[in-house]
């Protein structure tokens, strides 16, 4: 490990009031920020300057700090999730930036994710897709048949585990050129596709979180592949390839 | 479920856009291989056009289909792209795409666009043509015409690194657009998935042939 | 106040059963007449509200992220535990429950226990009728591995991400209900004060942390399922909005607080590395099965590696102290958490931590020899059973990449150090907390109609909990307790009625709340929430951590009362209260936090012997093992609220009864 440095940044931020008002971009520069902190901690080094110079701090989603509950977000230097893959912004590191750079630092872009306040955006456009099919209708009584009673191959389980993966961060649509969720939507759709329990409500549940989709005003993928390269989980453009054919079969019945 | 809203669903129209790309692409294979046949026999070339100009089933029913096919692919292009482009009514100020994807497939529709007004030049040169021939001007059959109307049109330089162009333009658009119709299809099993070497080696050699036949047709032959 | 845990009689393996045969039950056609609201949507508070709702109750459900799917018990790594002996090697429900018992030295409830362990095995059908990837064999079958303080392997996963999984499943069966109009969610809301009608918990002010609106929700029982609070410690694994308000808000309304001084310190996390820091990763402890822990002996290499001289493979193999192999050889690298952090800890105060950071404290979690025998042992599976010593480092990382992978990569992408090469550097962190809002065995607070579930209460775990044990108590208590209890509860209240927002004690509850935020805004101190909050931890870490003596604790107490007068004095919270205001919203968590800090410190001073994850430092035996006193302090500490000055807060006692379990000192070696 190279030992930790500090550095002096600039910092170009959207700033917007709340929904209803516009927003735009401003500047701040911020001195001796540690390369061994994350992307979100200097974050919290800004927010602690400007508090301290009795100005508004900047408005960002974050919660685990581990990569894992999705809530940050972040479009940094034209990039979803800044200048890496395979991780999500609190994963991002600041040795992943160079002394005297300019960060542009913007929310996600969509009209599905209308943004909220400053870099915080509304996705909840995801929880209704997920409310329109993405699930196994079972009651949770317990009351069900043994875990081991229907074997599952380990190949399906470890598709389904990959596409399952997902955490909903909106990281696919902020960066796709289209604004297009497939990747979202087809992720859930093939986990539960892989599996005997989901294959029951399969030909509904596809039709349903599509219209869904479709509803909430995503873009149509056009498979530039954008998603799965940003994806902080990696989840693969086939489960998309995997929802076509769902649909189209599903559509057929 | 309805036929309607399966057709208003985004992802009937991707594979409506993914099938009538692959029925354009037969079609380009075709045409390939007939202009090709130029390069090696000049009868062999005449013959084919003639077959492809007179016979009633090209004439009557696959050349409508093509038109068809064209039309709907582009209208259909056009429709996806405003679709997408309010998908993101505030655009980034900052928007790194050459770090995930491929220009040609965040462009397609500026290679479209280009292959389009392509194919108006292609249409008025051979298409308005053939019309006024055969039926304004009712001209007698001329089995032998078709070579020489090829050469002439690569006579010019101009006109020849238009047609060049337009063609890498093709090339692009079909780099991408070979796969990703059959990722739309679904189709990306094992078999799809070997079948990307062939796209690929398509978008190249193909549009690569066109422009090798144009500019063999005017060194040699002009 | 007299302490009711309300433990049914009966042999415990009949106790749930026979309890369960005998509660009242509201009928279908009155559910829709009740109203339940449910803060927090991990995996107690989304099992439960989509459990109710399919009861066919009413249901309203809150949580602060944008998404109830966001809820923490995502951050859960390892695994998930029951009893069904798939790998048959002798566990039974018995086994589970002796060893969770045994796990929190003695300080759990029996009854609780045992219930947990029986409905174990049906948490794992239903996770899996929901459509829950978890890891298979070959065969089809459900993978186990182990975990620690057990000698079986009774832990379910789905890689590293099984609370993921696990959650997903729970928020799928909620949004099932939400899609049905069964339930109402309301995301980006914060519960701020209950609400109390004769004595019985009947609503809640939340605000909505987009608009600031303070809004009014009544119901007919409120279940409080808001998680841990080890935030208190500034720095912890925790995600960042993890708070204790909910639970410390019931305590000020009559809720006893139970063992808040019992803290999880988990040995397994990456090394703090600078001031700035704002929180703690863990690396899974399912890591330990794989790895071995291990500090030079001598402290000159220690020295060394700290200045960069030494890199950890060129110590050589007898100048290395796997201490915990040394000291515990029956249970090694998989003794339970408490053990391995304080032994971490011992071995880093001797000086010997490894890590360049203030502290100096890190110690090694070394793959290398199980790179050897996974790599040898893929290598004679394919057939070569004269592999080089190439193939089997090849094959033997790919084996941990195909185990690990993830955590691998993430370990990578924070310290930038490749753990496939060199081993990953860890040390402990306050992961989760045994203690919380003390409740009976109906998981029923001492407030009617007020239920606390999953780590907001203190139920199972006593003074530490093992490792997969969590995610198991969410859902247990979420799908298997709460639907049966606290319809029990409601059965009294098929004819209610509506509760209406409109009486008089909403309207004092939500001047309360809007008192305290304008007193925050109007302030106009000089420092920020976060420079108490940081004060707070280092009170708290220092004096009330994972080593806790008299002296210290009394100071802890004096110096948070010190605190606690200047942060209402110099705290400045910007901007307004009808907006969307982080600063606000960390405030309010802060000023419970600070009370809170004081209370724990206050119940680790009046528990005078050392038991699991409370290790008091008078009270060790000649190994520097933790000397439990069961004569004088086999009881639940609970603590009842008596105002601002938390140090008038009075202590009740509950007997802990052991009738089914011989009560021994806890042994792994």
């Amino acid at each position: 490990m190279s030992a930790a440095k500090n550095m002096n940044i600039s910092l170009q931020i959207w700033r917007q009031k709340n929904s209803k008002e516009k927003g735009k971009m401003e500047t701040y520069k911020l001195n001796d920020v540690s390369t061994a902190s994350s992307f979100l901690e200097m974050l919290d080094q800004l927010n602690e300057q400007l508090v301290n110079e009795r100005k508004e701090p900047i408005a960002f989603d974050h919660d685990c700090r581990e990569g894992i509950c999705g809530m940050c977000s972040l479009y940094i230097n034209g990039r979803a999730h800044g200048p890496d893959t395979g991780i999500t912004t609190c994963q991002l590191h600041m040795r992943m930036f160079n002394d005297g750079d300019t960060i542009v630092i913007e929310p996600w872009r969509s009209a599905a994710f209308p943004v909220i306040k400053d870099l915080i955006v509304d996705r909840t456009s995801f929880d209704r897709i997920q409310q329109a099919g993405g699930f196994v209708s079972v009651n949770t009584s317990g009351n069900t048949i043994d875990a081991n009673a229907t074997p599952i191959n380990k190949q399906d389980a470890d598709k389904a585990f990959e596409a399952a993966a997902c955490i909903g961060c909106g990281a696919c649509v902020a960066t796709c050129k289209n604004g297009s969720a497939m990747l979202f939507v087809g992720a859930k759709v093939s986990q539960y596709a892989l599996l005997p329990q989901g294959r029951i409500e399969a030909t509904d549940r596809v039709l349903n979180m599509v219209r869904q989709m479709d509803e909430e005003g995503f873009g149509n993928c056009t498979n530039t592949g954008a998603c799965e390269v940003e994806c902080p989980k990696g989840i693969s453009l086939e489960n998309i390839a995997r929802m076509n054919r769902e649909y189209l079969s599903a559509s057929l019945k | 479920m309805a036929k309607s809203t399966l057709l208003k669903s985004s992802i009937a129209k991707k594979v409506a856009m993914a099938l009538s790309g692959i029925f354009l692409i037969s079609f380009l294979a075709l045409h390939f291989f007939i202009n090709m046949v130029s390069v090696f026999s000049a009868d062999a070339f005449n013959e084919m056009s003639h077959f492809m100009g007179y016979n009633p089933l090209i004439q009557f029913v696959m050349q409508p289909i093509l038109v068809a096919g064209v039309v709907f692919h582009f209208i259909m292009g056009f429709v996806l792209e405003l679709k997408n482009k309010s998908a993101r009514p505030i655009a980034y100020v900052k928007f790194d795409g050459g770090a995930n994807s491929t220009w040609a497939s965040r462009n397609m529709i500026i290679s479209g666009l280009v292959v389009l007004a392509f194919l108006g030049l292609h249409f008025y040169d051979f298409w308005v043509h053939e019309m006024v021939y055969k039926y304004v001007e009712g001209n007698a059959i001329e089995e032998t015409r078709y070579y020489g109307e090829l050469v002439a049109k690569f006579e010019s330089p101009v006109r020849t690194g238009l047609y060049s162009v337009a063609f890498i333009l093709l090339a692009l658009h079909l780099w991408h657009g070979f796969t990703s119709s059959l990722q739309s299809i679904g189709f990306d099993n094992k078999i799809g998935k070997s079948l990307h070497t062939i796209c690929y080696s398509f978008a190249v050699i193909v549009p690569a042939g066109f422009v090798f036949i144009a500019i063999f047709h005017h060194l040699i032959n002009n | 106040m007299k302490l009711d845990s309300k433990i049914p009689e009966g042999h415990i393996s009949q106790k749930w059963t026979d309890y369960k045969d005998h509660l009242k039950l509201v009928a279908p056609n009155n559910r829709p007449k009740i109203d339940i609201i449910v803060v927090g949507t991990g995996l107690a508070g989304a099992s439960a509200a989509a459990s109710f709702a399919e009861m066919g109750y009413n249901v309203k459900a809150f949580c602060y992220q944008d998404s109830p799917r966001r809820a923490h018990s995502i951050a859960a790594q390892g695994g998930i535990n029951a009893a069904k002996n798939y790998q048959n090697d002798g566990d039974s429900t018995f086994r589970l429950f002796y060893d969770t018992i045994k796990g929190g030295d003695y300080r759990a409830r029996e009854a609780n226990v045992h219930r947990l362990a029986e409905v174990s095995g049906n948490i794992i059908d239903q996770c899996v009728a929901q459509g829950v990837p978890f890891a298979r064999d070959y065969g089809g079958m459900l993978d186990n591995r182990s975990f620690g303080g057990t000698q079986v392997q009774r832990t379910f996963y789905a890689a590293g991400q099984t609370g993921q999984q696990l959650l997903l499943g729970a928020y799928s069966s909620l949004s099932r209900q939400i899609g049905l109009g069964k339930i109402d969610m309301y995301n980006r809301h914060e519960m701020l004060e209950l609400v109390k009608v004769d004595g019985k918990a009947r609503g809640i002010i939340a605000r909505n942390l987009i608009t600031g609106e303070l809004e009014r929700h009544s119901a007919h029982a409120v279940i409080i399922a808001t998680g841990g609070y080890g935030n208190v410690y500034f720095l912890s694994t925790n995600a960042m909005g993890s708070n204790v308000t909910a639970g410390w808000k019931i305590h000020k309304q009559g809720a006893l607080f139970a063992n808040p001084c019992y803290v999880q310190i988990h040995p397994t996390c990456i090394p703090v590395h600078g001031t700035n820091q704002s929180k703690l990763t863990l690396m899974s402890e399912s890591l330990r099965n794989s790895g071995r822990i291990w500090v030079p002996k001598k402290k000159e290499d220690s020295e060394a590696i700290r200045a960069g001289k030494l890199k950890p493979v060129q110590i050589a193999e007898e100048d290395r102290d796997y201490y915990l192999e040394r000291k515990y050889p029956a249970f090694g690298n998989l003794v339970p958490r408490d053990v391995a952090s304080r032994a971490g800890k011992e071995v880093c105060d001797e000086g010997r931590g490894i890590e360049a950071n203030d502290t100096n404290e890190g110690v090694y979690l070394d793959f290398a020899t199980e790179i050897q025998s996974k790599g040898k042992q893929t290598a004679y599976a394919k057939g070569n059973h004269n592999p080089s010593q190439e193939e089997i480092l090849t094959l033997g990382k790919k084996w941990l990449e195909e185990k690990y992978g993830n955590l691998f990569t993430m370990y990578q992408k924070i310290t930038d150090e490749n753990p496939y090469e060199t081993p990953m550097k860890i040390y402990p962190a306050v992961h989760y907390t045994m203690g919380g809002v003390w409740v009976d065995y109906n998981l029923q607070s001492t407030i009617p109609g007020c239920f606390v579930a999953g780590e907001a209460n203190f139920s199972d775990h006593g003074a530490n909990r093992l490792g997969a044990s969590a995610l198991m108590q969410g859902l247990a208590d979420g799908y298997f307790v709460l639907p049966y209890t606290v319809s029990n509860y409601l059965a009294d209240d098929i004819r209610t009625g509506k509760i209406s927002t409109d009486l008089p004690e909403f309207v004092a509850a939500e001047n309360s709340v809007k008192e305290q935020i304008n007193k925050f805004l109007s302030n106009n101190g000089s420092k920020t929430v976060d420079h108490f909050h940081k004060r707070l931890g280092h009170i708290m870490w220092n004096k009330v951590g994972m080593g806790r003596n008299e002296k210290g604790l009394t100071e802890a107490i004096a110096e948070i009362a010190t605190l606690k007068e200047e942060f209402y004095k110099d705290v400045y919270v910007p901007g307004s209260s009808d907006e969307l205001n982080p600063e606000l919203e960390k405030a309010l968590r802060v000023a419970d936090f600070i009370e809170l800090g004081q209370l724990m410190a206050m119940d680790a001073l009046q528990r005078k012997e050392s038991c699991g994850g409370h290790f008091r430092e008078e009270y060790q035996d000649s190994e520097g093992e933790t000397l439990r006193d069961d004569e004088n302090f086999s009881f639940v500490g609970a603590w009842e609220n008596k105002g601002y000055d938390v140090t008038k807060s009075e202590l009740h006692k509950e007997e802990l009864k052991y009738e089914f379990i011989k009560i021994a000192a806890r042994n792994y070696k």
